[in-house]
This record gives structure tokens, sequence and C-alpha cells, in this order.
């Protein structure tokens, strides 16, 4: 689960980590008011970041400066309602502008290879850091925390020394490496990401400029499997940026994810799923969905997903594929024909059912003469023609 | 043995194991013990190290909720079982960091977590790809998926290719065994005379498994599938399997990297068993 930047950056505070302060508003009268207070405070300029789940949004225009609350009100009014890679801004965080003198990367992961948690740093900070793996992989150092001791302070100081950090600032690096490590545990998040982790000149209290290292951006990706232990972090889910079917299909227990195409998909296992897209790819279809209705799906939840599948309007053609295993090739078609019956609009259907209760499933289908497929291939093509079909 | 033998799954799968020949001796169910499992076939311990005592097991399978899955592998590991099959899904990744490093150290060899564990069909069965599927034969299969295995390997057994051994080995980020580690396991195993390997997009492992094919297996026929050529990017491979290994990741570059090692990619997995034949397989 992806969170928002204002959440992120609640997560790091929580362990300690320097996040200057920030306001949420979702109006721009709330951004002018949130901005009056910075610059009450002393602030010279405040910045306005759009809160969206997507990347790029400084290239989009959805981070701006002002220079007085009356300029953050008019910068605020056009940021929000912004369209930014299909998502529309509901809100934004107001923050006070600081004088960053560099920019670094600092982000930890679970990666798959070393099969521990990696942290990476980069001195190429406050770009997308794909970019900089791609021009640059040379640029970007990493360290494998220890799978029981986690992360050991000699790693994190190699990690800022790698980076050209030294004396005081090299010190700070290496707490704000813990903490990352620590956001990391503490909420079972598989992406921690501070980019970028600035130098910051700051007046001291006798006017002499100081310099620190201060997290001016953050994302984190919560490991799905494990937030059913951390119930306080469901609350960051943001229900703004979902599609109206997430929430159906997280009840249900499935997993879907809309798409453009024409073909709605239902298929046991992701692995499947993917390879049923791409084969009506192949055959010259669009897929309109992802779905995998898991192992062992009930003939409840084949019903339920089956309305969501519908409930698209661009859907023409629905393919059902089902490798049974634990899942159980009758319960599934019992399902599909429960569905075919009730199903408020008629969309031509194509089902292929295989492995456990085959048999009993072509029986079930037969009765109620729905379109049968025996291979993948088979249903796929047939998808397709029903397609080309109806647009005839 | 069966870690979890009288859950629903446990009871269902170790029957399918039973009938398919395999040699279950136990199950564990903490308060259980001394009680009988599967219709009297089967005695129930209330530890592992109970069971290996008693009957010598040397293979445990799990079917332990996501809870207590890591414990499970760990209490395996500690009773002297040499090689774990987990097929428990929804385990948080973090947990599995530190067990996946208890198995390495203690020298066991661990499949899954989120697998379907595996089978050498006409000889044993630990896992729940379904019996129907398989025939014996000298192709071994490794794959990442669960219902996409099975595709595959019904698609070579209705070619008339059977298989050595078919290895799901599960799709989490955090597992035991890699593509790398089957294919050094086919490369030694005198049965194995053909592979199949399917993979999907995200991580790095079919990469590293092209390099090692590359290096160690070009005499040898293969071809493999990659799921999700036309899966969004971004929805489901997150960007950070991506970053580390610079950039790869996507169904293009793994077919690439594959191609280039002389491997044959399959655009629909009934394409598998002919692509075997194109690269030399007369089996």
């Amino acid at each position: 689960m992806k969170i928002q930047e204002a959440d992120a950056k609640s997560l790091l505070r929580a362990q300690g980590l320097p996040v200057p302060g920030w306001e949420l508003a979702r109006t721009p009268s709330q951004v002018r008011e949130a901005a009056q207070r910075l610059f009450d405070a002393g602030a010279r300029q405040v910045v306005i970041k759009a809160q969206v789940l997507v990347g790029g949004r400084g290239k989009a225009g959805g981070v701006k400066l002002a220079s007085s609350p009356q300029e953050a009100f008019e910068v605020g009014g056009r940021i929000l309602g912004m369209d930014i890679k299909g998502i529309t801004v509901r809100k934004v965080i107001v923050a006070r502008a600081v004088d960053i003198v560099k920019e670094y990367y600092l982000g930890a992961i679970v990666d798959r290879a070393s099969r521990r948690i990696v942290l990476m740093a980069s001195a190429e900070g406050g770009v997308e850091i794909e970019e900089v793996a791609r021009t640059n992989p040379g640029a970007i150092h990493r360290v494998a925390a220890h799978p029981e001791l986690g992360l050991l302070p000699f790693q994190a100081r190699s990690l800022g020394l790698a980076i050209g950090l030294r004396d005081s600032l090299l010190s700070q690096f290496v707490s704000i490496a813990a903490g990352l490590y620590a956001t990391m545990k503490a909420n079972d998040a598989d992406l921690v990401e501070v980019n970028p982790l600035g130098i910051v000149e700051e007046a001291g209290p006798h006017g002499d400029a100081s310099r620190r290292l201060l997290c001016l951006d953050a994302k984190i990706t919560l490991d799905d499997s494990g937030l059913a232990r951390h119930p306080k972090l469901e609350e960051m889910r943001d229900l703004d940026e979902e599609d109206p079917t997430d929430a159906a299909a997280r009840k249900l227990g499935i997993n879907f994810i809309h798409l453009e195409g024409t073909i709605g998909c239902m298929v046991n296992g992701a692995g499947l799923a993917m390879t049923t897209m791409d084969l009506v790819k192949h055959y010259g279809g669009e897929p309109a969905n992802f779905l995998d209705v898991g192992g062992g799906a009930r003939h409840d939840v084949v019903c339920g997903a089956m309305e969501l599948i519908l409930a698209d309007p661009n859907v023409k053609a629905v393919l059902v594929n089902i490798f049974g295993g634990i899942t159980r090739g009758d319960e599934v078609a019992a399902g599909i024909v429960e569905a075919s019956r009730s199903q408020s609009r008629t969309v031509p259907m194509v089902v292929r059912i295989v492995g456990t209760n085959a048999e009993e499933a072509a029986r079930l289908l037969r009765e109620a003469s729905l379109e049968t497929a025996d291979s993948l291939d088979e249903a796929a093509e047939k998808a397709v023609a029903m397609v080309k079909g109806a647009a005839r | 043995m069966v870690q979890g033998i009288t859950g629903r799954e446990g009871e269902f799968h170790t029957r399918a194991s039973l009938a398919y020949g395999t040699k279950v001796v136990a199950g564990t169910r903490p308060g259980k013990g001394g009680q009988m499992a599967i219709d009297g076939q089967v005695p129930i311990f209330d530890t592992v190290a109970g069971a290996v005592a008693e009957t010598g097991a040397n293979t445990s399978i799990i079917f332990i909720p996501a809870t207590g899955a890591p414990d499970a592998i760990l209490e395996a590991v500690d009773a002297g079982i040499k090689t774990v099959v987990c097929i428990t899904e929804g385990i948080p990744a973090l947990d599995m960091i530190p067990v996946v490093e208890a198995v390495r150290l203690a020298g066991v060899r661990l499949i899954g977590p989120n697998c379907p564990g595996a089978t050498s069909p006409g000889k044993a069965k630990v896992g729940i790809i379904p019996a129907s599927v398989h025939k014996p034969g000298h192709v071994g299969v490794v794959s990442r998926s669960g219902t996409l295995t099975y595709e595959a390997v019904q698609a070579m057994t209705d070619a008339g290719l059977g298989q050595s051994t078919c290895v799901g080995i599960g799709g989490d980020p955090i597992i035991g065994t890699t593509f790398l580690d089957v294919l050094r396991l086919f490369h030694d195993d005198p049965e194995t005379e053909a592979i199949v390997m399917i993979g999907e997009i995200g991580g790095s492992a079919e990469e590293e498994a092209a390099a090692y094919a590359a290096e160690h297996l070009r005499g040898v026929p293969m071809a493999a599938f990659i799921a999700g050529r036309t899966a969004p990017p971004g929805r489901r491979m997150g960007h950070a399997g991506a970053i580390i290994s610079g950039g790869s990741g996507t169904a293009a570059d793994k077919i690439a990297a594959l191609e280039a090692a002389g491997v044959r990619v399959a655009d629909s997995p009934t394409q598998l068993p002919r692509l075997l034949r194109e690269a030399g397989y007369k089996g």
C-alpha cells in the first residue's frame, strides 16, 4: 500500500528523524492560512506540494513556491484540482521553504536478490533514482543490513562516507540511516525513501549560519502482508485516489486492477492472470482488468468478482480461466452460472475450467448453455472473436 | 511429514500426497500428539522434534497460517529436517529475512513460502500441484507461479513430454530457493535432460538464471515463458525491485536476457513443448 508524503513524514518523525513541519490543506483558503502562520513565524518563502501517490509531480507543476500568503492562495488554487497522471489533486502540504545547499538520496528496500534490507544512498539526490540507476549506476551506493542485528553503524558510516559526507554531517547521516531502517521495521514497509535528503543552511541563535541534514520529502510503501498487525496504518489508505472497485475487491478478498480494454478476465493465480492478459493481447484483444480470485474461491466470491467485471461499461466479453488445484472447478462453475443468470446486462462469455473437479464443472456449464474452451489459447481467441463480433 | 496436518488444506493435500504414493509418516498439531490423522493413516505429534525422533522424517511441508509459519519453518530446521516446503501465503517479507538466514546457516533447503511445492512425477509429491497434470519423464520445470505452473506442466504432458521434477519456488519477495538454485540442481540431476522455466515480471531472478544458463546450460535444451508482458508498469512490480538491479524487471528485459543466453522464449505456455523440441530435445 502506498501512502501520501504527509503520512510518510509522520512515520519518519515517529522514529525521531529530522523532518521539517508541514500543514495539510484542502482549499486555497486553507493554503493561505497555513502560509500566513509560516510567514508570521519568520518564513521568507513557503513551498506548496500536491499530495498524490504518483511520481513526477514536480515536473507536472504540482510543487511551487510562494512569497506571500496571497500568492500561496493563488498557487494553491492552481495546484488543487490539477490533474497529475490521471489523479485529481485534492490536497496539498504547505511548508517553510528552506535553503538547500546540496541534495542527496537515501532509501531502504526489501531486496529480493540478497534477501535482506538494503540501504541505498547517492550524492545525486533530488532527481528520480530510477533515472540515476539508468544513467549513472555507479553513483548509487548500497549496504545490506544484517538479517538479525540490523543496520550496523559501520555500514551506515561507510554509506555516508561514500556519498562524501564528513564530520557532523556524517554522524547526522548515520542516525538518519538508522532511523530509516527503524521506520521500515516498525511499520512493515517494503520501501522507505527520503529524496531529497538535504543539507540545509539555517541561521543559528547568534546569527551564524549552521548546516544540517533534513528529510525534505518522504515516500513509503507498506507490505500488504504486514498490514493486519498495524491497524493504525490502514487509516493512511488514501480512498481519494482509489478506483471505486478497489474497495469492493478488497472486501471480496480478490486482487483486481482496472485496465482500459474490453475483455473482462477472471482467473485464479496472479501468474496465470497475467498470462491470460498477455494471450488476450497476443490474439488482438485488450484486457479490461487483471483479476486473481485467489486460491479456493467459493461461488459467492466468483459472483462478486463477476459483478465487478460487468460494472465496467467498456467490457464487451468475459473470459474465465480457472486451473483448479486448491480451487474446485465445480464451485467456480456454480458461481459463474449464478452470476450469468442474475447479471444486469448480457455480455458474451467464454469459460475454461480445468483441473480439480473439471468434469462436474463442465456439466454445470453445459446445462447453463455457456460457451466453453479447452485450452487457454482457445479461450483467448474466442473472447477476442466475441468482442469483434459485438463491434460488427 | 506435514506441519498443520489437521487443518482444512493440510488434511486435503496430505490425502492427495498419500494417494500419489508419497511416504507421509507423521503430522504435527500441538495438543493432539498421540492421536491419528487421515482416517488412522498418519500419527500426530505435538512437535516436529518428536515426529523426527519417532519416524525419521527428513522432509516437512507446512500448511500453517502466516502468523505461525515462520516459527514452523524454524521448528523444522531445529528438529533436523533437511527439506522444508512452505505453502503458506501472506507472510510479511520482514519476518522471512531472519528465517531464510537461519535456514541458510543450517544448510537446510527451504522451498517457498507462498509456493505450490515440488513433485517428482511417479515418485513423490510434496506440495499442492494437482497430480493429474504430470507424466514421468526427463524435463525439469521451475516456476515462480502456482496455477501457471500447472498450465505449463499440463501443456508438456499433453504433448507427451514427461517431467523429472517440477518445482514451484513461490512468488514472494523473500524465498528460500531461487531459480538459480533449482537450475544448479537440474544441472547435476542425471534424470533431467531438458529444462523449462516459468518467470514473471519484477525482480531480477530470471536475469540471474539467464546468466547461469549462458555459462553452464548451453548444451541443455531449454525453453521459458515470462508472464506479464502486458502488465501495467508500477501496479504490481513497484520500483524497488527494479532499482536495485539497475533498471531490470520488465518482461522485455527478462526475455532479452534469456534469448541472449540461448533460451527459447514462448508467447504462450502451450508453445513450450514445441520450443523444447526445436532446441534439440528428443524426449
